[in-house]
């Protein structure tokens, strides 16, 4: 059993059914991929985990317990974060301060905090927050106003802010799409460091195949809002159904 | 010191320096000259510059923050004065505890609109919050008559009970205001030559209160709460997927700014006992929206400057008449001063509002954070003008 369960989950927009039918089984501590062309349903399907969107049949199970129903910043609290397909972060905010505001909203019950733990202990949420920081390589742009930062050291911030929480599930949407290749490549150096020095687990969606066969444990594909098949990065490569649907022409010219 | 970092320390320094001097700083021009119209160093209008400045900067602490406008701000501002007001007829004529009335009942009423308005932002909370203003006047002005006196206002009388005080002085009147005996309507004046300065000891109490207001509020502002309010602003798409409710945090910031403004008709009751329902008009919201815009939203120091500096117009521009233009430009050959007195006369006196609005309009298109702003692009230009004068000189040398 994973620590993500999604079963028989569909969404339907008016006339267009974005999801069919989809089963998902994430398992503690893995980077699971998943990967479909454009449209696909692959933001949807994420929209459905966070309570974005709540969806019309089928059931989410994280950890043993539903999510359907619960609000985005409840769903967070039982230990999920997420990355957006564009950097959401606190643009008018300095990048310390960006990084203080989930170190004041971890998963150990402080969500609650209000008023005066918070002040007693800002000093302790400045440490952590530094020291965040200082792991994402950013401790030296920490004055930066956030918003002037290039498109790479956002998304990079925004992971950090994630990890600050200490989720026990990472969910992240095309972190990569529309940066710059060497953007790109510190963007999966940093994930596979993620991988390797905390116990996470990480659900990715990727349109860039490269990032995707470098980092996962296993991957599933998604056409018109269906898994196809869902094995190891190896054993997708040479599926003739992803070839078909997926890796298309290219694949076919090959 | 106070727990506040140098830099804002010196500001309320300077902000302390300046409310204290004040009776001197806005007295510039010999009582006689013909400049004293200029002169704003009345009790009276004293006393409107830091009440004002008190509403501001707890509006500032919602808008400047969260970004939260909202349109219904003197709704508290009149509950305040009636609070204030009724203390005055039944407790006595202390203004402390009227003064805390009005902070509590303002509070509890911006607890009400608030937790209905905060259900929805951008332009539908702004409706939603003028929308209560406008029920609250009109409640003010006929259904709720027998608290609020309707259109007449309330009014102290001769058959109030005041049961820690007087009824009615021993002369037969309406006692005044004081502070433990200290009467409100007291003023020293201190003749210098030429020059009348007034002291009054209402200004001097509503000046402490407001310092102790600026004072909290910086430390709002540096606060932890306060860092979560400007994230508010920000972003809360990014405070929600952050396991983080955003409605406490501005229903907080909502009430907080609803306390400023009763704790601002508290003290304009308590400086002249009578509340009526236009305190709480949609135009008076739309003041303290232009006073904290027009000063810097956002900023420390400038919504006490937009309230300093829109009454300070509102009161010289609203005193100039067509004799007073005539006096001006008296020099000029006929066929200009009247035409010039013609268009002159529409921007000033009852028409100030006309120059009100032009002045807004420039300020925020050239100067979209306010008079703040303004003043920083002086410092920096002086600032470069120094350093190069400083390069020039040093050039020889080398
Ligand atoms: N909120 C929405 N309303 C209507 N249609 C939507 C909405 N969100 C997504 N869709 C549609 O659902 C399909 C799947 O979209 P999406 O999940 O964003 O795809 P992907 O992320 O895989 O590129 C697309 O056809 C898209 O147009
Ligand atoms: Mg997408």
């Amino acid at each position: 059993m994973g620590i993500l369960e999604v079963k028989n989950v569909g969404k339907r927009f008016g006339g267009l059914q974005a999801l069919g039918d989809v089963n998902l089984s994430v398992a503690e501590n893995s980077v699971h991929a998943i990967i479909g062309p454009n449209g696909a349903g692959k933001s949807t399907l994420l929209n459905c985990l966070v309570g974005k969107l709540i969806p019309d049949t089928g059931s989410v199970m994280f950890d043993g317990q539903s999510v359907l129903g619960r609000t985005p910043y409840e769903i967070n609290q039982m230990g999920i974060s997420r990355v957006f397909q564009t950097p959401e972060i606190f643009g008018d905010l300095t990048v310390m301060e960006n990084m203080m505001i989930p170190c004041f909203a971890r998963r150990d019950g402080s969500f609650k905090l209000n008023g005066i733990k918070a002040v007693t202990s800002e000093g302790e949420i400045r440490d952590k927050a530094e020291a965040m920081l200082k792991d994402m390589n950013m401790l030296e742009k920490r004055h930066m106003h956030s918003a002037s930062m290039s498109r790479g050291d956002k998304r990079r911030l925004e992971i950090g802010m994630c990890l600050a929480q200490e989720p026990r599930l990472l969910l992240l949407d095309e972190p990569t799409a529309g940066m710059a290749r060497a953007d790109t490549n510190n963007t999966i150096d940093l994930l596979k460091q993620i991988k390797e020095e905390r116990d996470i687990t990480i659900a990715i969606i990727e349109h860039d195949m490269h990032v995707v066969f470098s980092l996962a444990d296993r991957i599933t594909v998604l056409a018109q809002g269906t898994p196809l098949v869902e094995d190891t990065p190896d054993k997708i490569k040479g599926h003739p159904k992803v070839r078909e649907a997926y890796l298309g022409e290219s694949a076919a010219a090959a | 010191m106070l727990g506040l970092k140098k830099k804002d320390l010196t500001l309320l320094g300077v902000v302390a320096a300046l409310v204290i001097f004040a009776p001197f700083i806005l007295n510039p021009f010999p009582a006689d000259s013909a400049m004293a119209q200029f002169n704003a160093g009345y009790p009276d209008l004293m006393q409107r510059f830091v009440i004002f400045g008190i509403f501001a900067i707890g509006f500032n602490i919602l808008f400047g923050l969260t970004g939260y406008l909202s349109f219904g701000h003197a709704a508290f501002l009149g509950v305040g004065s009636y609070s204030a007001v009724w203390m005055f007829k039944l407790l006595s004529m202390n203004v402390i505890p009227a003064i805390i009335l009005a902070v509590i009942i303002s509070g509890l009423f911006a607890m009400l609109i608030g937790f209905i308005s905060l259900r929805r932002s951008g332009i539908y909370f702004s409706i939603l919050t003028l929308a209560f203003a406008q029920m609250s006047f009109n409640l003010a002005y006929s259904v709720l008559t027998p608290i609020t006196n309707g259109e007449t206002g309330l009014q102290l009388t001769l058959e109030d009970p005041r049961v820690l005080g007087e009824t009615a002085t021993s002369s037969g009147g309406i006692p005044v205001t004081n502070f433990f005996g200290l009467e409100m309507r007291a003023t020293e004046t201190l003749n210098l030559g030429g020059w009348s300065f007034q002291f009054n000891a209402g200004y001097y109490l509503c000046a402490l209160i407001m310092m102790i207001a600026f004072y909290i509020s910086i430390r709002i502002f540096r606060s932890p709460f306060g860092l979560m309010l400007r994230a508010v602003k920000s972003n809360q798409t990014r405070l929600n997927y952050t396991g983080l409710n955003t409605r406490p945090y501005t229903l907080a910031a909502f009430v907080i700014s609803g306390m400023y403004a009763g704790l601002a008709g508290g003290l304009m009751a308590s400086m002249d006992p009578l509340a009526g329902a236009e305190r709480m008009q949609w135009t008076a919201s739309g003041e303290v929206v232009l006073m904290t815009i027009l000063g810097g939203a956002g900023t420390l120091i400038g919504p006490v400057l937009g309230a300093g500096f829109i009454k300070y117009f509102e009161n010289i521009f609203s005193k100039i008449n067509e004799n007073v233009l005539h006096q001006w430009f008296h020099a000029l050959p006929d066929g200009i001063e009247t035409p010039l007195v013609w268009v002159a006369e529409h921007f000033v006196g009852s028409g100030w509002h006309l120059t009100l609005g032009l002045l807004f309009m420039l300020v925020v298109t050239f100067l979209p954070g306010g008079l703040v702003e303004g003043g920083q692009r002086i410092g920096r230009l002086v600032r470069r003008r120094g350093e190069s004068k400083k390069a020039t000189q040093s050039t020889p040398a080398e």
